[in-house]
């Protein structure tokens, strides 16, 4: 599939040279690093599907199998400084994000070590560390979250930007047409990464959007949007790179449409062939595997084959180690069930004592609290 | 505008009060900013904001456009990356098409990353009826927020208690409801300036001291229950005391318990609907803890069970008014 881009009306469309200059990467992407990722992601989400299946992980367990081209890409193209917000098929963005793969397993196995303390789960993973503020659940309500992280950024003067990933599904929700909006009036660094991959659960791009390309629907809001190959990891890299960088340094917000697809159902409880031809996924599967056609580049450009043989070895062993590690990982206490409710721990306390049946002792905590202070 | 009483005490409304809480929050802290529609040029629709998008400026004072899901959220973002954004959303009433914001992710974000993330936002709003606005703008939801873990929610019933709730939920590190009243934006009263003034989130007050029943109340409730507790005074001799909740999330029962043990009675009084509200969880709370004190079945008036009417007669029949909050305390009373 050939890249096209679509540019509206903007302030930097109207500077063709500025334009020109803004889209020049900033950094080449370095492919082999690319496909350490997108293994890693693979192999870890292979092994999430056997554990999901043993019971080992619980609640919805949404995979992106086939998507990883898409995600390394976009997040290679991230700055330090820069927030990513996802939607709940998020294991491979945490992943890529460098967060370890033994704090996502243990977050999976809902254990004390996990990247959210075991509160989260597959839909919640969280590395404010790395800038990652977290994978929500309801579909389209991490949009004007994103907007809010930028507009953070920009009050503080800070050169940052968000990317903000969401699926196809959200883009006919109110929240969609909402956080685009502001970020257009209010000029901010957020780029809105649309993964289509054909699916919004079982129901078409096509009968859900009166509008199915996408990125055409950055019209509306005066931003420029723009489609990808999302299986070509460079080329979603490059998109990323420029987009987020005009948002860095002209708090231009975009759209960026990633044409990719998931080999798996909508989790891991669907079978994904209602909706879909087995010949469909085959064909994907066959000729369409991000990790295969970057392998297949990296051997064209002389890569050895060992060299490429030790990525899947060193992704299969820390797949392995982040399974023990959870494994070995305690449940948390149920003495722990209410922390974290509020910031202020001796707020804890006086929540503590509106259980059913707990009558009295606000004010008592209160006394204690100024006394203290 | 406010005038000085005494040194450092001013008379002043609860419109007043809560500006001065903004201004004094905003001058102190510069995390501290305030958004939604119409609060800068336009002066805010209930002129609450009136003076600060001139004296603080566009970055301070954020107007937004009609967008409540938007801009909501982007509080929680912004909050979540260390600002204090103050979301004012112009009626109660339209925080519906921001309920996902507010339930689903502003209530959630510390528990379900596990504690590594808050979010302290504050989201201001009026409720309440009386002004012929009929069903869509005639609603008081805070039973409803109140419901909800990771939120807090404050209703203050006096200018005081406006400035000083307002000013511990900009300094809470977690999201807070404050439910103003439309009835309550003239109503004045004594603020001391001369002090800090914050007033503990979760913390009742006795409004008005009495030994024979005890009326529990939040908001313009409270107004009503001083009335009524005259008009039970100077009629039919009982002495009534006026528990002012002041916080429903946390709730503070001690204080509530603590006239219940003195009164023996209890009458519990709200502007919203009373099915599944606010005064169903205090009198259950009552019935558990003071179960041995009471002489009489715990009472409770609300709003009518309907939409909001627009007919003035229908209007004043489905309000809690003070005459249906006096029968019901001479039937909780026995008289």
């Amino acid at each position: 599939m050939a890249t096209t881009r679509r540019r509206t009306q903007s302030r930097s469309a109207r500077r063709p040279d500025a334009v020109a200059a803004a889209h020049a990467p900033q950094r080449p992407l370095d492919l082999l690093a690319a496909l350490r990722d997108m293994t890693l992601i693979r192999l870890f989400e292979q092994e999430a599907e056997r554990q999901y299946k043993r019971a080992r992980i619980g609640g919805y367990c949404h995979l992106a199998i086939g998507q990883e081209a898409a995600t390394v890409g976009a997040v290679a193209a991230l700055q330090p400084q820069d927030k990513l917000l996802t939607s709940y098929r998020s294991h491979g963005f945490a992943l890529a994000r460098g967060t370890s793969p033994q704090a996502v397993m243990a977050e999976l196995f809902g254990r004390e070590d996990g990247c959210a303390a075991g509160r989260g789960g597959s839909m919640h993973l969280l590395d404010p560390d790395r800038g990652y503020l977290g994978g929500w659940g309801i579909v389209a309500g991490q949009l004007p979250i994103a907007t809010g992280v930028a507009l953070a950024g920009v009050k503080r003067g800070e050169k940052m930007a968000v990317l903000c990933e969401l699926g196809d599904g959200a883009v006919n929700m109110g929240a969609w047409h909402e956080a685009l909006n502001l970020a257009a009036v209010w000029r901010l660094p957020v780029v809105f990464a649309v993964f289509n991959n054909g699916y919004g659960m079982g129901t078409t791009v096509d009968q859900a959007s009166a509008e199915p390309e996408i990125h055409k629907r950055a019209a509306a809001f005066r931003m420029p949007g723009e489609r990808v190959d999302g299986q070509d990891v460079e080329a979603v890299h490059a998109a990323a790179d420029a987009l987020l960088q005009r948002a860095r340094e002209d708090r231009q917000p975009a759209v960026l449409e990633v044409m990719t697809y998931r080999l798996r159902g909508h989790s891991v409880a669907d079978a994904g062939t209602a909706y879909r031809t087995k010949d469909e996924v085959e064909e994907w599967a066959s000729k369409r595997d991000p990790l295969a056609l970057a392998t297949q580049k990296l051997l064209a450009a002389g890569v050895a084959e060992g060299e490429l043989d030790a990525v899947a070895r060193e992704a299969q062993e820390a797949v392995d180690a982040a399974v023990a590690f959870a494994d070995a990982s305690p449940q948390p206490s149920v003495d722990t069930l209410a922390e974290f409710v509020y910031g202020d721990p001796r707020t804890a306390e006086q929540f503590a004592r509106m259980a059913p049946g707990a009558p009295a002792g606000e004010a008592q905590v209160i006394a204690q609290l100024q006394q203290a202070a | 505008m406010a005038s000085e009483t005494a040194a450092g005490v001013e008379t002043m409304t609860y419109r007043e009060a809560l500006r001065l809480a903004m201004r004094e929050e905003l001058e102190r802290d510069p995390s501290v900013f305030l958004m939604g529609e119409e609060i800068g040029v336009f002066q805010g629709s209930y002129k609450v904001t009136a003076g600060l998008f001139d004296d603080f400026g566009p970055e301070r004072v954020m107007e937004t456009p009609i967008s409540e899901e938007g801009f909501v959220g982007a509080a929680v973002g912004a909050a979540m990356s260390g600002m204090r954004p103050v979301a004012e959303i112009m009626t109660l009433n339209f925080i519906l098409v921001a309920m996902d914001q507010v339930v689903n992710h502003a209530a959630k974000v510390r528990y379900m990353f596990g504690g590594q993330v808050g979010v302290p936002l504050v989201i201001r709003t009026p409720n309440g009826a009386g002004n012929q606005l009929t069903a869509q703008h005639s609603q008081s939801f805070e039973g409803w927020f109140a419901n909800v873990p990771g939120l807090k929610v404050v209703a203050p019933a006096t200018p005081a208690d406006a400035r000083g709730l307002l000013k511990a939920a900009i300094r809470d590190d977690d999201p807070v409801l404050v439910v103003e009243n439309l009835q309550l934006y003239k109503a004045k009263g004594e603020v001391d300036t001369s002090v800090d003034g914050e007033v503990p989130i979760g913390l009742a007050r006795v409004a008005r001291a009495g030994t024979d029943l005890t009326l529990v109340a939040h908001s313009f409730a409270v107004t009503r229950c001083l009335h009524v507790a005259e008009q039970l005074q100077d009629e039919h001799g009982i002495s009534a005391e006026v528990v002012d909740l002041r916080s429903l999330r946390p709730l503070d029962m001690e204080t509530v318990a603590a006239s219940v043990a003195k009164t023996n009675r209890a009458l519990c009084v709200e502007e919203g609907w009373a099915s599944y509200g606010v005064t169903a969880e205090v009198a259950s709370r009552i019935s558990t803890a003071c179960f041995d004190d009471l002489d009489a079945p715990v009472g409770r008036v609300g709003m009518a069970e309907v939409p909001m009417p627009y007919a003035k007669s229908l209007e004043d029949a489905a309000l809690p008014h003070e005459a249906k909050i006096l029968s019901a305390a001479l039937e909780v009373c026995g008289a």
